[in-house]
């Protein structure tokens, strides 16, 4: 008779201990959910750090964020022309999505460019000043305005605001400095 | 470091994994001494010789110089400037074919001798001990002294370390096949690679100096043993021939046993390593005052008929070396008389040397060996086949790393996996190439990941940058948006007080409103049926806003003459205004079609609630901006003579139903037509100008042109849509009511928004 009434005993310290423990464990879980919450998604930051940050508009997001986060949503992810089928490769890894063959709404061109103004047509309108998304354009109003090479993007938003067509987009020249080992664009001289 | 000591001194030292045994084939030139030219005719100086960047001129073309004359000076810590090799007049200075794989050509001083080898003035320093250190490195830099290893990284800074230095190790390995420049300069000039090397060691006052030499030039190790027995510090380290021992890191380890790690900087471990050449240099420019302006060349392959070592002027162009050398013409094996076997000339040597794409490359402070070979002696046609995963190339590395593992990784540009396998440890040596039984070029493949993967190490940065700006620039706009409603708030809340006091002004004002609710209620009257009610509210609302202002205005000044300036702005207003709402209309369908106003305040107002709207839905105004962008860029130029013909037209003719009608249904289809047929004008909001330069457009048809309006009407509206400065200016003025119905106007809106969209989806494919 006392061995059952023990045995009821230890069953129901065992229940109440348990019991104590799972809600603690749950208040704690409870607690940290609410205080360590992740503010914004994580995600839709490393898919930015992925874009190419040119902030073209081809996408048809307004710059490389909104497109991100358009991505994390559930967009397609080979609209980036200027990220190339690299970038796509990138994204599809990240995001566990099937790589796509880049959007042919895009031009195939991708070779890197950057904007040029011919500056006897410049009439210092400022309209490309307020195109680019960068800021790389110098110049005020009714002063001549000129591209500053290292911050341009090639992005193109700045070629149709002009009114008097004076942008044009010039591939980026190739130097010592950024030569890729590319052994057929040697020019080869034959010795005699 | 008493137990290395020990090792060295009993000659016992240490070995890296790996290296390879290639055919030496220095007999060719190491029994000759080394040969003196003539002097050229034309002398090609680069301006960058060295790792690092050019310095700035110091001549121009047309002047003479001095042999020796600095050509170039230093602004900048890694930069090296270049000197006259002779006397002579610069003939150009033009970018031209250099010393580097790619055959790229860098900026050249075209210097024409005179014949007359003219010194410039010189002072010899005979003891070096009586200068300070830091005239020492000044007279290095001055000289234009880089690593004459190969490397070319300037010696002033190397030498300029601050860091306890425990060994100075000279590097005399030359280990590659077919290079003796360093053998031949050690025997002939010994007593000055003896001075240079003291005066490292009172630059850098190290504990130990080890010359590090391999044996097959045993007449080289016992010249140094000689000279240098007055200079205890000094041990002449005689090590096995092995390729590559001469690599920077490789020979640390063969003479002190230390393995440098990955990406560190010898001097932070207490080693500074300089070829023996660059220590003849230091002698020469410390104390005679001569700048590097000559280096040893080995002139090598079977195709010479008298292969040696010369005393080369730095720019002397490679042809002429060959020349001088009598390069015999490629021997036509084959049997087919077409095809002439073109002469393969590598700068360097056979492992780590590169192929020259033209003869006319100038010789630079960083070249100790031209290869002219046969074809037998190194066949150029070596077809790649696959791996077949034998090993053999990671036993031959001297890096320790694992080739064929870095073959699959870079062809495959799986950059993880290079970064695990260290592929910038490599050092480039070609042993792994060499012994592979493929004939794959591995160290092709490396080079080729490295700078991809430095590539994108720049793209890299470059984006940050441009994210940063990006959003720089949106906070700054998006401030003096906030800026701009505070005083637009401001100036409505100024004209609210005004109307609320007893004053005749707001009398005015409030008759003024008055009259509007009345012309408002008939104009309900006429199409009850179409107007919905938010837009009968809307027009209300704007209607008696304007009234509010115009009678403000009107009443500050005399009324006939406001009258006229009011009914001028208003058109103009008026027609931007018109344009903005069936802008907002076309873009977003939540907002209601405004119909063609005549009044533009009312339709400001409207824009002005649209586009407030519009703020707080950011992200989708964002994207519609981007939308609108594109759109606007076509209709950007239309847009501006539209508005000026807009007001115009608004000026002279009072819009009729008609016309309006034929408006609206045709405005977007000739937007494109107007484009061509409207020279860019000026952005001008002078009305009166821009009036009379339409006066020749009056001709055409009065459809046309309200055609050319409406498409203003869209341009304007995209563009207020996203800049709202033009509206400032634009005063409004007394509200002209239109004729046009409201159904008509908004077909004409529909059909616009419908334009738009295409428009758009124009734009984006």
């Amino acid at each position: 008779m006392a061995g059952i009434i023990d045995s009821i005993l230890f069953t129901l310290i065992a229940i109440g201990v348990l019991g104590t423990m799972s809600l603690l464990f749950g208040a704690l879980l409870g607690y940290a959910s609410v205080k360590f919450k992740v503010k914004g998604d994580p995600l839709v930051e490393q898919l930015d750090e992925l874009l190419p940050q040119t902030q073209c508009g081809q996408c048809g997001y307004p710059g490389c964020k909104p497109y991100a986060q358009a991505i994390a949503d559930g967009e397609a992810i080979n609209k980036c022309a200027p990220g190339g089928d690299d970038t796509i490769k990138k994204i599809a890894a990240l995001m566990g999505v099937e790589v796509q063959p880049l959007d042919e709404s895009h031009a195939s061109d991708n070779t890197p460019k950057v904007a040029f103004i011919i500056e006897e047509d410049c009439i210092g309108c400022t309209k490309c000043i307020q195109a680019c998304p960068v800021d790389a354009i110098l110049g005020a109003a009714k002063q001549m305005h000129t591209i500053i090479i290292d911050e341009c993007t090639g992005c193109d938003l700045c070629v149709a605001p002009c009114p008097v067509d004076c942008i044009e987009m010039v591939p980026i020249q190739q130097t010592v400095q950024n030569w890729q080992w590319d052994l057929n664009s040697i020019p080869v001289v034959e010795i005699d | 470091m008493e137990s290395i000591i020990k090792r060295i001194t009993h000659g016992q030292f240490w070995n890296f994994h790996g290296g390879i045994h290639p055919p030496e084939q220095k007999f060719l030139t190491k029994n000759k001494p080394i040969r003196t030219l003539s002097l050229p005719e034309q002398l090609i100086l680069p301006l960058q010789q060295h790792i690092g960047q050019s310095g700035k001129l110091l001549v121009s073309v047309g002047d003479y110089v001095l042999k020796g004359q600095a050509l170039t000076f230093s602004t900048h810590a890694m930069t090296v400037p270049v000197h006259a090799p002779t006397s002579g007049t610069i003939t150009a200075i033009k970018p031209s074919a250099i010393a580097h794989p790619s055959g790229l050509s860098g900026m050249c001083i075209f210097l024409a001798s005179d014949g007359l080898d003219k010194w410039k003035k010189r002072e010899v320093c005979q003891d070096h001990r009586s200068l300070t250190k830091q005239q020492i490195i000044d007279k290095i830099l001055s000289a234009g002294i880089a690593g004459m290893g190969g490397a070319g990284f300037p010696t002033h800074i190397k030498v300029n370390t601050h860091n306890p230095i425990n060994y100075l190790i000279i590097n005399a390995a030359e280990c590659e096949p077919y290079i003796t420049a360093d053998d031949l300069l050690i025997r002939e000039q010994s007593a000055s690679i003896f001075d240079g090397i003291n005066i490292l060691d009172t630059l850098l006052s190290p504990k130990h100096i080890l010359i590090g030499i391999e044996d097959n030039k045993p007449e080289a190790i016992q010249v140094l043993q000689q000279v240098c027995k007055s200079n205890e510090k000094i041990k002449v380290c005689v090590l096995p021939t092995k390729y590559p021992t001469g690599g920077e890191k490789q020979l640390i380890q063969m003479l002190t046993g230390q393995e440098v790690p990955s990406g560190a900087i010898t001097s932070k471990l207490g080693i500074v390593m300089q070829n023996i050449a660059t220590c003849f240099a230091i002698a020469d420019a410390v104390i005679n005052d001569t700048p590097l302006i000559r280096r040893v060349v080995t002139v090598s392959g079977q195709a010479l008929k008298k292969p040696q070592n010369v005393w080369a002027l730095l720019g002397t162009p490679v042809n002429y070396l060959l020349k001088q050398c009598h390069l015999q013409k490629p021997v036509n094996s084959n049997k087919n008389q077409d095809y002439r076997p073109k002469q393969q000339l590598i700068m360097g040597g056979p492992m780590m040397g590169f192929s020259l794409a033209s003869d006319n490359v100038p010789i630079v402070k960083t070249t100790n060996c031209i290869l002219a070979p046969s074809e037998q002696e190194i066949p150029t046609d070596s077809k790649e086949v696959e791996c077949i995963r034998c090993g053999q190339c990671a036993d031959a590395c001297p890096a320790q790393l694992l080739p064929q593992e870095l073959q699959w990784s870079a062809k495959a540009k799986d950059q993880q996996a290079l970064d695990k396998l260290n592929l910038f440890d490599c050092i480039e040596c070609g042993a792994c190439a060499y012994v592979c039984p493929s004939q794959i070029p591995l160290v092709h493949y490396y080079r080729i990941a490295k700078s991809e993967i430095r590539q994108q190490q720049v793209q890299n940065l470059q984006a940050e940058k441009a994210k940063m700006r990006f959003e720089a620039r949106k906070l700054r706009l998006d401030k003096e948006k906030l800026v701009r409603e505070a005083k637009h708030k401001k100036a409505a809340e100024a004209r609210k007080a005004k109307m609320a006091t007893n004053t005749p002004e707001a009398s005015n004002a409030k008759s003024a409103v008055a009259a509007a609710l009345a012309r408002v209620k008939a104009k309900k009257a006429q199409s009850v049926d179409n107007i919905t009610d938010k837009t009968a509210i809307d027009d209300n609302k704007d209607q008696v806003v304007n009234e509010q202002t115009n009678a403000l205005q009107s009443s500050n000044s005399s009324p006939n003459k406001d009258n006229d300036k009011a009914d001028k702005r208003n058109q103009v207003a008026a027609a931007i205004a018109r344009a903005k709402a069936k802008k907002l209309a076309a873009k977003k369908p939540f907002i209601q079609e405004e119909p063609e106003q005549g009044s533009s305040k009312q339709e400001k107002v409207n824009n002005k609630t649209g586009a407030k709207n519009e703020q707080q839905k950011t992200e989708k105004t964002n994207s519609k901006d981007a939308g609108i962008n594109k759109e606007t860029k076509i209709d950007k130029k239309a847009k501006i003579a539209a508005t000026i013909a807009k007001a115009k037209a608004k000026k002279l003719a009072k819009a009729s139903e008609d016309m309006q009608e034929n408006n609206k249904k045709k405005e977007k289809k000739t937007s494109t037509k107007k484009i061509e047929n409207v020279k860019p004008a000026p952005l001008d909001n002078n009305i009166h100008d821009s009036g009379l330069t339409i006066d020749d457009k009056k001709a055409e048809s009065q459809s046309n042109k309200k055609i050319r309006i409406a498409a203003a009407i869209v341009k304007a509206k995209a563009k207020k849509a996203s800049q709202t400065k033009q509206t400032k200016n634009k005063k409004a003025t007394s509200p002209k009511p239109n004729d046009g119905d409201d159904k008509k106007k908004r077909i004409a809106a529909a059909v616009a928004k419908a334009k738009a969209k295409k428009q758009q989806h124009g734009e984006s494919n």
